[in-house]
């Protein structure tokens, strides 16, 4: 490996050059110098991100350890624009005191998992997907366990850790098996040797369960409710929205590089999957009191939509997925945006607490409508566009039966998000939470994503753009 | 830009300056401004589209515009209109217009209450200009979720039940509605989702049995077909004045529209072999709406089932499948969102003032308001068909359809459905018996006062456009008529 092919991978060179920034900073600057870390910290994430939005043509790098299509360039903007959401919403919560000193730490584990992210969705092989997917796991733990006197964090912390080590060697235990039947782990080799033996099902199998693990697929999904309800509210939405992304995106391109002659073992595992997902995740949503429990299970079975787009196993697919996955994350930022800002004023968390909501805090009303109605996909919302394509996709392939299943379920997905709606707009309350200040970062972050759900569905120009290097193979 | 899209446009403005005002006198000007451009504007669509066809332009659809919009999935903005459409903008924007007025004043948040009104506006108005099956839906669905709110925040009575009932049965029916669409879409093989390119594919017979049940129930549920129904009275009894005057007068046609347009035109084969069920459907609908009416004691709950009534028998003229009948259930759908809008207004007028809608606590109301009294009476008497009023006109047409279909089975039906006219005489009379006339029923209705001007202005503009439907019908049921030749042409191929 030479020194300029070395350079290609300026995505992972130019974040690992922030996090370093960022690190060195935090250890030496001043108390005077610090009020500016947090400026600069989104700064530079805004910068590496506009300095690697521009698609390239493919390549490999390492004799294909590590591989570059174009789709990558999208899927890591948009999990960059996702990051930096997710840093203007913790602006204030991290300078609040409990937090303020270990605010260095958060945005230099954030941007490590990200890191990993960014190596686990362009590895080329099983063993840079290991390392990457690892990279993303041990600091997202941490990261969980932030407030580490809360016991609830704590427990969180450990719940996910626990879980993410045991799915993540079910997981390896598949990548062995996969070493065992072909005698590589490139993804360029196993495509063809991987044609839907007994023993190659297990591998498949064992190996996914790791992802299905990372996406909170039912069954694998029992310590989403929990760690998103005991890790800072910052955290649970970078989880939700960032972490789901890339293991989506990264399960797609595997099922298809690796294991394409595989097709229909996959999609029959998958159509399991999603029923399960989509029915139970959307039952357990409606009994939820606690707004972050709810919004795990709404997270639970909107990953059972976007697994959808990977059933199909199309070039229209992966790009319903990519522009699925964009539209996603504006909707649940805005959402964890409000329920944050509310969250820190007040500490209150529960659904029947925003009773009244829309007479004292009416924009924040707004905006938390809209991105329901979003991820409800209710016209003209983004979050409409994003569930027709996904729903085309499986169509296109035949599975109307699955469509159908999965429509059913919109309807009760839409019964609890206007459960929401309901206790902001319909119930009158004799106490409503009192009106919220929110900082200017938070502003920003909430006006970002609401007009990104306005606008992104009916300017076609983001989704044509993004169906242009479809598969990118 | 296109002619048509000023109709969708017009609304969005208007939210836009809503957005802006600061208070009740500029909400109702930008209100009532917005809605006289519409119904101008209505009145030019109809004079260039009368003027163009008789100059000869027999294209199935007028004023076409057709923009690439999401080009990986062959979804195009297209849009275009033809006599049916038309019919419909024209009954939209009176409704609409009638709608601002009937809720002058309304209570609480005048300006969201318009800014939501309007949003379900666009959606309507986009609908019918539509002939792409993605807008289409799309505006479908942005006409739904408006009147959760509407019903929600606005509404009386019941009304967070009657919303969330309403908005989920309804997404039930987008839900059938959205796997009918795509399958219509991928099975047919069309390269677009136009509604005109797929009428010339001919889609599988195999998956015709399937899609078709599907995209009739999807709008069927919106056309309050039975056992579908049954959101419309608590939705209809809990909404706001005006949101019962658009959902009941123009939002159920949609799904009258929408199953002729859609599941008719496109699946004509299933459309003959799967019509006698939902004639039965639709025939029970008729007869059960009727019977319905006649037992319920609260005005809209009356009104409401009397509307299920009526809407049952669009659809059930439209499975008649011969030019007539179908000529008739586009009139009926005319008729009806008028008659309905006029009901719901004088309605939501009289309880304003008694506060109560029960008929059995209303008595003697033609003394104290003579000019609400009067026009109810004209409004029960188009309902049951007095000829010069546009009930007559459109049922008339529709029995005299049905007729046409000479075999038993269709014979049974159209009279049994036929028998609901005597049933709606029964409760549209003694509605007005009880309320209207007899003795005073409670001391403080003697105190109240008739109609104020913005009352007048609504009701007055329904009466005129009743006796003008019932009075010169044929130039609007040619025009109609000569716009479902294709359609009954691609039904008898």
């Amino acid at each position: 490996m030479n020194y300029a092919s070395f350079l290609q991978l300026h995505d992972e060179l130019s974040l690992l050059a922030v996090i370093v920034i960022l690190l060195i900073y935090d250890v030496f600057a001043g108390e005077k110098a610090m009020r500016y870390f947090q400026p600069i910290a989104i700064i530079l994430v805004g910068i590496h991100t506009i300095l690697n939005c521009f698609p390239r043509d493919p390549f490999d790098v390492a004799g294909g350890m590590y591989q570059y299509v174009p789709m990558l360039t999208y899927i890591k903007t948009i999990l960059n624009i996702g990051t930096i959401i997710v840093f203007l919403q913790a602006h204030k919560w991290l300078n609040s005191a409990e937090s303020i000193i270990r605010r260095g730490e958060f945005y230099f584990l954030t941007l490590c998992t990200l890191l990993g992210m960014y190596f686990m969705m362009s590895a080329g092989h099983f063993l840079m997907f290991f390392i990457g997917i690892e990279t993303a796991s041990i600091p997202m733990a941490t990261l969980v366990a932030f407030n580490k006197f809360n016991h609830k964090s704590s427990e969180a912390g450990a719940k996910y850790l626990l879980s993410a080590v045991f799915a993540t060697g079910i997981s390896l235990f598949g990548m062995s098996l996969i070493y065992g039947v072909s005698g590589t782990l490139y993804f360029a080799d196993l495509s063809t040797i991987l044609t839907g033996g007994p023993l190659q099902l297990l591998a498949l199998v064992f190996f996914a369960i790791g992802l299905f693990f990372k996406i909170s697929l039912v069954p694998f999904h029992l310590w989403t409710p929990d760690v998103y309800e005991g890790a800072p509210t910052s955290i649970t939405s970078y989880l939700s929205v960032i972490s789901k992304g890339s293991a989506v995106f990264i399960l797609f391109t595997i099922f298809v590089k690796v294991f394409g002659n595989m097709i229909s073992d996959w999609q029959s595992i998958l159509y399991g999957l999603i029923v399960i997902s989509i029915t139970l995740a959307n039952i357990f949503a409606i009994r939820q009191k606690n707004l972050k429990r709810f919004l795990a299970y709404s997270s639970i079975s909107q990953a059972g939509y976007i697994m959808l787009a990977v059933i199909s196993g199309s070039a229209v697919g992966m790009s319903s997925l990519v522009y699925y996955v964009l539209v996603y994350m504006f909707s649940n930022l805005a959402v964890f945006g409000v329920v944050q800002t509310i969250e820190n004023q007040s500490g209150k968390i529960q659904i029947s607490d925003y009773n009244g909501l829309y007479q004292t805090n009416p924009k924040l009303s707004v905006v938390m409508m809209l991105a329901l109605f979003s991820l409800a996909g209710i016209p003209p919302f983004a979050g409409f566009f994003s569930k027709f394509f996904v729903f085309s996709a499986a169509a296109q392939q035949g599975f109307y039966v699955l469509l159908f299943i999965a429509l059913l379920n919109t309807i009760i997905s839409l019964y609890y998000y206007l459960l929401v709606v309901k206790a902001m707009f319909l119930t009158k309350s004799e106490n409503p939470i009192e009106v919220v200040e929110s900082d200017n970062a938070m502003k920003i972050s909430l006006v970002v994503c609401t007009i990104a759900i306005v606008v992104i569905g009916l300017f076609s120009s983001i989704y044509n753009q993004i169906a242009v290097f479809g598969f990118g193979i | 830009m296109n002619f048509l899209s000023i109709f969708v446009l017009i609304p969005l403005l208007m939210m836009i300056g809503l957005f802006f005002a600061k208070n009740r006198s500029q909400i109702n000007f930008i209100a009532a401004t917005g809605s006289v451009i519409l119904l101008i504007l209505t009145g030019i669509l109809t004079y260039m589209y009368l003027d163009a066809r008789a100059a000869g332009d027999m294209a199935e659809m007028l004023f076409r515009a057709d923009t690439v919009w999401y080009a990986p999935f062959n979804i195009h903005y297209s849009v275009g209109v033809d006599g049916v459409s038309v019919a419909m903008i024209i009954l939209t924007s009176i409704i609409v217009f009638t709608g601002v007025f009937a809720s002058w004043r309304i209570d609480p948040l005048p300006k969201e209450f318009f800014l939501w009104f309007f949003l379900l506006t666009i959606g309507v108005y986009g609908f019918f200009i539509s002939i792409d099956l993605f807008t289409m839906f799309m505006y479908y669905e942005i006409a739904l979720i408006p009147m959760y709110l509407l019903i929600g925040v606005w509404g009386t009575g019941a009304k967070e039940y009657a919303a969330m009932k309403l908005t989920l049965m309804l997404m039930g029916g987008s839900a059938l509605l959205l796997v009918g669409i795509l399958g219509i879409y991928f099975l047919s093989g069309a390269e677009s989702m136009n509604i005109l390119d797929i009428a010339q594919k001919t889609i599988p017979l195999s998956a015709q049995y399937y899609l078709f049940p599907l995209t009739f129930m999807g709008f069927g549920v919106l056309g309050a077909l039975f056992p579908f129904h049954t959101w419309s009275p608590d939705g209809h009894a809990s909404a706001p004045t005006a949101v019962s005057m658009l959902h009941a007068g123009v939002l159920m046609k949609l799904g009258g529209y929408g199953a002729f347009r859609v599941a008719m035109y496109l699946m004509p084969e299933a459309a003959h072999e799967m019509a006698w069920i939902f004639l039965i459907l639709t025939g029970i609908s008729v007869i059960y709406g009727a019977f319905s009416a006649v037992v319920q004691t609260d005005l809209k709950y009356i009104n409401a089932y009397s509307s299920v009534s009526h809407c049952g028998l669009v659809l059930f003229a439209i499975l008649m499948m011969n030019e007539t009948a179908m000529t008739g259930a586009i009139m009926q759908m005319l008729s009806h969102g008028l008659m309905t809008a006029l009901f719901f207004a004088l309605i939501g007028m009289i309880y304003g003032r008694t506060h109560t809608r029960d008929i059995r606590l209303m008595g003697g109301l033609m003394k104290v308001l003579p000019f609400l009294g009067v026009s109810y009476v004209i409004a029960g008497l188009a309902s049951l068909g007095l000829p010069g009023l546009s009930g007559f006109v459109a049922e008339m047409t529709i029995f005299v359809g049905s007729f046409q279909e000479t075999d038993t089975f269709h014979r049974v039906l159209t009279i049994v459905a036929a028998s609901s006219i005597v049933i709606t005489a029964v409760y549209i009379l003694r509605v007005v018996g009880k309320i209207l006339f007899g003795k005073v029923q409670d001391a403080h209705h003697e105190e109240l006062t008739d109609a104020t001007w913005w009352e007048r202005i609504s009701v007055v503009t329904l009466i005129i456009a009743i006796i003008a439907l019932g009075s010169l019908p044929l130039w609007i049921s040619n025009m109609i008529h000569d716009s479902l030749l294709p359609v009954v042409a691609n039904l008898m191929r």
